[in-house]
């Protein structure tokens, strides 16, 4: 009995397990929508699908009766029918009603996801209530300016947990596409106008993803595209906050603790900082910012948004760029350096950290 | 006259086919071309394929990749599933209509060479510096950005093609407006001459938003302009609009030939007429109106705002409706019926529910708040693989299959072809079917890789593995069509023996005037009505009378090899000086040929009684 009990949880959690192996991973998957958008949509998709397999299964029964009923058995002439109104008028119908009951849904989750109301509150000093974040699409990387905070960030989006989160969304190059699978679907960064949307991270799908869910481009931008890759931390409110407050006062490049990150800070002075800022005010003008805001990198979990983020990797990041992503805007634009200086730049940049 | 079947040497048979003005030599060229870029394509197709079979895989660089899947999208549909249809559109649709030819055989020529000069012009791109790589949309920012003159090859060549397309497409509704046979009304007229009718019209109204868009971009690229130069006022959203006017239609334009040829096949194997053809009809004709109001549904997530979104989102649920009328009545044109399995019978009965799952994916889709989750991932990529290769690439290896006696008087091994079939259909469906689901877990399109540990690695993998099942299934069609035509063994006009159109009343192939008399159509399904009134064939509409056909000319060819070579001119103006005089050169000799044949009468010849009387006894012989 007991024996038959174990066996059955068993079967039960492979069961779950596949289930759970078919909707993809948490950081990851659409089906497994970890925010307001995602779930509406998800919910969508179950009603549509639903919809769906009901009309799926009805053409298979009258299939399967087909091919097994009418196959040839002799040489007879069946009886020419031209037509039957009621049949027709019944298979017209039926898939009107069916669409109308997707239709009113759409629309009206349409509207709701197009709704930014929000973004046009501002008070006094011209902030907005609402949490803004402005996205700046890049061969291959990710900007991220908070307007009211005055900070910038790049390839992390850091954001609070359980409130919802609008976007302006741009692009400085060619279109990109700004998409979170497990929190809300995607939309443009084009480069003729900006677009704005909203999307809201869920705690407990937070918590399932390990705090830290995918990003990806999701329109053709060049070789890179594939690699495009950003990461998104969601943090409950109150760690968001400390976090742009320590953000907020970074005014000056921190100063490097070891002698071999002093060495890289100094390299890194010389060679790389026309391009990379390691402050996080976002008083320089866009046009100035060529690469990834540095001040926080050695909090970022990947390099470049595809190498998990250690050492190694970001010695493989300086040493040849180009392997990691082709065409990217970085390689050749620093000079040679020698391994020791790799080794020392690599020591700062990972010390680079605001959260300790 | 050059036509019968005496044996020739290669050059005569050669120069036969590159003057030649006969829709059924035409309809064989397109196959020929169609078929070579189809393996091309497909080998394109195998490459994408294998580099994404393994997470990081190196086998073809991320630039590569990029020009690959371009090609892949940009040949597969303009150079392999569009002639393809174009052939059997022409090797067909005249006989169905009871003409001797279509309406102008010598723009019939000269769409096909514009074709064919357009797409070895694109493909040339492969050993010219690179292929273009931008997607087969060709976006306008990442266009302009592209470097080199991959996407130059794209403008120009299907600029030339594109010309041929829509004088083909002019061609046959002019043909189905004017050359029906005596007693063929519209609502008489095959379903497969029905949807050639209404692909032309779509033909007619979406190529030129396609010629608009390429032409600017092509001015924007080569000649300074600013269209689409965000910086300078232009508009990269025009282009996407532009680009999917055309491209929404497009879908229709391949898929209502496809319904054509399995509305034929059907009927033919179920001995059975169509049921409810004119809801057929009716349902054909609003597919192709309606394919004109829903190409937003491609671009919403560009940010065109809800009310957009929401009315094309309706719209294009509203299409679901003339196609559901259409599955079920196949589907009931067969329940009732006494169904014979022949191969192309197995792609007719795969096509529907492969079909009915490419459609309901489209009903998702066009749910515009979740497609915001869809919209350029795998699962796209699987719903439009369901849709043209589950429709119009089966439809092509049907109607192969089919219409094979018709065009050459010989049959398609059966068993080798229900091989293909088993092959391709398993194969098909291992490939695109899982891609739905890696689309959902995350997986954007057009990715030359994807990065280990996202969970993306087993599906891609059993995705490649059905990939080459289908290229095993089309080495094994090749291999058949070769066995048949060493083979060589003749059938009769109708081979098929459940023939119930006029194509099937004369003999294969037909001969090159098709029909001594013309026919006189009592109704649908033609000659089923003649057969289950004890006769065997047509009654003639008219006495036995001198026939007037055209001449072949060597024009077309030349004409299309001039905007060829001005392709050239124009694309390496600003590189090198021989670009201007060349670019010139190659107008003159278009324009040279143009007024050769505008001042020169061609008045064409006659073919006498006597010869008819003839020519008839050698028909029935071959
Ligand atoms: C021409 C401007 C330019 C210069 C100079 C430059 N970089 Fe970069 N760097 C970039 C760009 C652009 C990227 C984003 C690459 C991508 O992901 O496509 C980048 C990315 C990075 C990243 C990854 C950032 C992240 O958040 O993941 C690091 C680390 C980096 N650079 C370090 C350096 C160092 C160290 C130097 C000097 C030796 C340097 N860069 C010089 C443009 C530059
Ligand atoms: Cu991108």
């Amino acid at each position: 009995m007991k024996k038959l009990a174990k066996w059955r949880l068993f079967s039960l959690i492979t069961l779950m397990a596949l289930i759970l192996s078919g909707c993809g991973k948490p950081y990851l998957s659409t089906l497994q929508p970890a925010g307001e958008v995602a779930k509406s949509q998800f919910d969508l998709m179950v009603l549509s699908t639903l919809i769906m397999v009901g009309v799926i299964i009805i053409v298979t029964i009258i299939f399967l009766i087909v091919l097994f009923r009418f196959k040839r058995k002799d040489e007879s002439i069946p009886k020419q029918v031209e037509g039957s109104h009621k049949l027709e008028i019944i298979w017209t119908v039926i898939p009107i009603l069916l669409l109308l009951v997707l239709a009113v849904p759409t629309v009206l989750e349409t509207f709701k996801l197009a709704d930014v109301s929000a973004m046009d509150k501002k008070d006094e000093e011209g902030n907005t209530e609402a949490l803004v974040i402005n996205v700046r699409a890049n061969l291959y990387w990710w900007e991220f300016e908070y307007p009211n905070e005055k900070i910038v960030t790049s390839q992390e989006l850091v954001v609070p947990t359980d409130q919802k989160v609008y976007f302006n969304l741009k692009s400085s190059d060619v279109k990109h596409s700004f998409w979170i699978p497990a929190v809300g679907g995607k939309m443009d960064t084009n480069t003729d106008n900006i677009n704005k949307f909203w999307l809201e991270f869920d705690s407990k799908g937070a918590e399932a993803a390990g705090e830290l869910f995918y990003g990806k481009c999701a329109e053709l931008c060049g070789p890179s595209h594939a690699l495009m890759d950003f990461k998104v931390r969601a943090l409950p409110s109150d760690d968001f906050d400390q976090w742009v407050a320590t953000m907020q006062g970074i005014e000056e490049p921190v100063q490097a603790d070891t002698a071999k990150a002093q060495e890289g800070q100094e390299i890194f002075n010389n060679s790389c900082i026309v391009c990379h800022a390691v402050t996080p005010a976002n008083t320089t003008p866009e046009a100035a910012r060529q690469a990834p805001n540095l001040t926080n990198f050695g909090d970022r979990a990947y390099v470049a948004g595809i190498l998990e983020n250690n050492e190694d990797n970001i010695k493989k990041w300086l040493t040849d760029p180009e392997t990691v992503k082709p065409a990217n805007k970085m390689t050749d634009t620093y000079g040679d350096l020698t391994p020791e200086q790799i080794d020392a730049l690599a020591a700062y940049l990972s010390g680079l950290k605001v959260q300790k | 006259m050059s036509t019968n079947a005496q044996k020739k040497g290669f050059g005569a048979t050669l120069w036969d086919f590159l003057t030649t003005v006969d829709h059924k030599k035409i309809a064989i060229l397109y196959m020929i071309a169609g078929g070579f870029f189809f393996l091309v394509g497909g080998l394109e197709a195998m490459f994408i394929r294998i580099q994404l079979a393994v997470p990081n895989n190196d086998f073809v660089g991320a630039g590569l990749y990029n020009e690959i899947l371009t090609m892949h999208g940009t040949t597969m549909i303009f150079l392999a599933a569009m002639p393809l249809l174009f052939g059997f559109m022409n090797a067909v649709m005249p006989l169905q209509i009871g003409a001797r030819d279509v309406a102008f055989p010598f723009v019939n020529a000269l769409g096909f060479w514009l074709f064919f000069f357009g797409g070895v012009f694109l493909n040339l791109s492969w050993f010219l510096g690179g292929a273009p790589d931008a997607g087969w949309t060709s976006y306008a920012s990442l266009s302009l950005a592209s470097e080199g003159h991959g996407v130059d090859f794209y403008l120009l060549g299907l600029q030339i093609s594109g010309a041929g397309t829509l004088m083909g497409g002019i061609n046959f509704l002019v043909t189905i407006i004017n050359m029906r046979a005596p007693g063929m009304t519209y609502m008489r007229m095959p379903l497969f001459t029905w949807t050639t009718f209404v692909a032309s019209a779509l033909i007619l109204f979406a190529f030129p938003a396609l010629t608009v868009g390429i032409f600017l971009l092509m001015f924007d690229r080569l000649f300074g302009s600013n269209f689409f130069v965000t910086a300078a006022g232009g508009n990269t959203v025009i282009w996407e609009h532009l680009f999917w006017i055309f491209g929404h239609p497009e879908v229709y334009i391949l898929v209502l030939p496809a319904f054509g040829i399995f509305s034929e096949i059907i009927p033919v194997f179920s001995r059975k007429r169509l049921f409810g053809y004119s809801s057929m009809v009716f349902a054909t004709v609003l597919i192709g109106f309606l394919g004109f109001m829903v190409w937003a549904h491609h671009m919403f997530t560009v940010g065109l705002g809800p009310i957009a979104n929401a009315i094309f989102a309706v719209a294009t649920m509203a299409i679901a409706v003339p196609t559901g009328i259409k599955i079920f009545n196949w589907l009931f044109t067969m329940w009732g019926g006494s169904i014979k399995f022949t191969t192309p019978m197995h792609y007719a009965v795969a096509f529907i529910p492969t079909f009915l799952l490419g459609g309901v994916t489209g009903v998702m889709l066009a749910a515009a708040a979740a497609d915001y989750q869809y919209h350029d991932t795998y699962f796209v990529v699987a719903h439009f693989h369901y849709v043209i290769v589950g429709g119009v690439v089966f439809a092509v290896l049907a109607g192969t299959q089919f219409y094979w006696p018709k065009m050459f008087g010989t049959m398609l091994n059966e068993a080798l072809g229900k091989i293909t079939f088993w092959l391709f259909f398993i194969g098909f469906h291992l490939t695109f079917f899982i891609q739905h689901f890696l689309g959902l877990w995350g997986m954007p399109r057009r990715v030359f890789t994807f990065i280990e540990g996202q969970g993306f690695e087993t599906a891609n993998l059993v995705s490649t593995i059905g990939a080459f099942f289908m290229a095993v299934a089309t080495v094994v069609l090749l291999i058949n069509i070769i066995i048949t035509s060493i083979k060589n063994e003749k059938v009769g006009n109708d081979p098929w023996g459940d023939g119930r159109t006029l194509e099937w009343a004369i003999p294969s192939p037909p001969p090159f005037y098709n029909f001594k008399q013309l026919p006189l159509v009592r109704g649908l399904d033609p000659l089923w009505i003649e057969k289950m009134e004890g006769k065997k064939g047509m009654t003639p509409a008219e006495p036995l009378g001198d026939i007037h056909m055209p001449n072949n000319s060597f024009t077309p060819f030349v004409i299309s090899f001039g905007l060829f070579v001005a392709a050239f001119g124009a694309m390496y103006r600003l590189d090198y000086n021989w670009g201007l005089p060349v670019l010139i050169l190659g107008m003159a000799i278009t324009f040279g040929s143009m007024f050769y044949r505008s001042v020169k009468d061609d008045h064409g010849f006659h073919i006498h009684k006597e010869e008819l009387t003839d020519d008839n006894d050698k028909g029935v012989k071959a």
